[in-house]
């Protein structure tokens, strides 16, 4: 089933490095792995060294500082400084929570180019309320703080049903911000979001009407703002091309040293994703099990198999089809070619139910305690 | 938008053009993205050093690379820079 040994392999182009599962906010959709309390080691400053210069040395120049919160690693500007020599371009992709004016400085000092902040609203009780934290304040500040210091500004917030409505809030607030990028995320229903679906995934109509009014603000501010719209595939027809393909484009580097194709994988069974405290980058990326799993077209089923898009959209996403059909191997339900087409609609009549039930059960928030709780059952 | 002839280009400071090893080409680096380029868009945008206009770049280029007749394509190209925001010229 894994890939076959013809395949030329692709050096990676883009590291995500997942310094850290720790996080002040508790967002209900959080792309961290539901069982993220049990794994508690996180690699040292000369691990994280090592996998950046190997990874460098391969091709890869995007990085992005994520995690959990980067901001809790006490080595970031370390790992920043030595990210900038190697040529990097590095992205910290933050909550802003804990970022001060010395610690952006000391940064840009380092070398770092960008600064991704996520807002959860447009208001500060909905966003504390998604956030699980009061940051919303301190948000706008650090948003504005990281224009004062030359940074380009990406302004990252997260859509669903909650905040689905504040869609022409959420871009006037962009634009007081003077965001130069604009991140509009869709939920993408995986970890922590799979497990809030009911109470997270907006109706149809909400999404095209959510959609339309962000289309009409970026003509209007076409050549000020840019506007990256994360589709919201479940209202699709066909899946996205995830990671642009698995092992061609993308590694992600988890908090214990874990190697993975994309960040969700952690999640699919018999992988055995390898760790960098016993490989090289090099030696992961061409030679692993796990990154060799779903290179090329031999592992697919139909009807991906014989499709001539198969080579467009790589049958959509692993995780996708493994959390909705069982079968990791299986087309991406959200393909209408999909036998389990059937499903979307299950999960989108299921949401529209619970949103309008009259006892809705409250969001799951994403912290140590529901994570053990949700991952010893 | 168009090129401003008597004014100074720039490199954007919000982007960077690096030459990239691996990939034996230079590149633009920006919050999340990458521009590949050829080696005529690259020569372009070095000159773009905040001490010439474009004239200048024209003249340059066609020095350089012992030709003439470049100011059609040049400024073609520095149009589509500007409007994807890799140049500024204020």
């Amino acid at each position: 089933m894994a890939g076959s040994n013809n395949i030329k392999i692709t050096p990676p182009r883009w590291l995500l490095a997942e310094l850290t599962y720790a996080c002040p906010l508790q967002c209900p959709y959080c792309s961290n792995p539901i069982d993220y309390a049990n794994y508690q080691s996180e690699l040292d400053t000369e691990d994280w060294k090592r996998v950046l210069t190997q990874a460098r040395k391969m091709g890869a120049v995007q990085l992005g500082f994520s995690g959990g919160e980067p901001l809790t690693r006490k080595d970031l500007v370390e790992l920043v400084k030595h990210a900038r020599d190697l040529g990097y371009y590095s992205n910290l992709i933050t909550s802003g929570y804990g970022l001060t004016e010395e610690k952006i400085i000391q940064l840009k000092e380092a070398g770092l180019d960008h600064i991704q902040v996520s807002i959860q609203a447009s208001t500060q009780e909905l966003n504390d309320h998604i956030a699980g934290t009061t940051s919303f304040q301190t948000k706008k500040e650090v948003a504005h703080l990281v224009k004062k210091h030359g940074y380009p500004m990406v302004l990252c917030v997260v859509i669903h049903r909650e905040n689905i409505h504040q869609m022409p809030e959420i871009l006037a607030m962009a634009e007081e911000l003077g965001a130069d990028y604009l991140e509009l995320a869709n939920t993408q229903y995986y970890g922590w979001a799979h497990a809030n679906r009911d109470l997270l995934l907006p109706t149809k109509e909400q999404f095209e009407h959510a959609e339309a009014i962000a289309q009409a603000f970026k003509e209007k501010v076409a050549g000020k703002m840019k506007i990256y719209y994360v589709v919201p595939d479940l209202y699709e027809d066909r899946p996205k091309a995830c990671m642009n393909g698995w092992g061609t484009t993308f590694l992600t580097i988890a908090p214990d040293g874990v190697a993975l194709p994309c960040h969700s994988a952690r999640d699919l069974p018999g992988l055995d994703c390898p760790n960098v405290k016993d490989f090289s980058i090099e030696q992961i990326w061409n030679e692993s099990k796990a990154f060799n799993f779903f290179r090329g077209f031999e592992w697919m089923q139909e009807p991906c198999r014989s499709c001539d898009e198969k080579e467009k959209d790589f049958g959509g996403c692993r995780c996708q089809a493994y959390l909705l059909t069982g079968d990791m191997t299986n087309t991406d339900p959200v393909c209408s070619k999909s036998p389990k087409h059937g499903v979307i609609q299950e999960a989108i009549d299921s949401a529209k139910a619970s949103a309008e039930s009259a006892n809705e059960k409250p969001l799951i928030f994403r912290n140590s305690k529901n994570s053990k709780l949700l991952s010893s059952t | 938008m168009t090129i401003n002839p008597d004014q100074i280009i720039r490199f954007s400071p919000m982007h960077r053009l690096q030459w990239e090893e691996a990939q034996q080409k230079d590149v633009i680096l920006y919050p999340e993205g990458m521009v590949e380029l050829n080696q005529s868009s690259a020569e372009i945008l070095k000159l773009c050093d905040g001490t010439r206009n474009l004239a200048q770049i024209v003249s340059d280029l066609e020095e350089k690379f012992t030709t003439s007749g470049l100011t059609n394509d040049i400024t073609a190209f520095l149009e589509v820079a500007l409007k994807n925001g890799w140049i500024q010229q204020h």
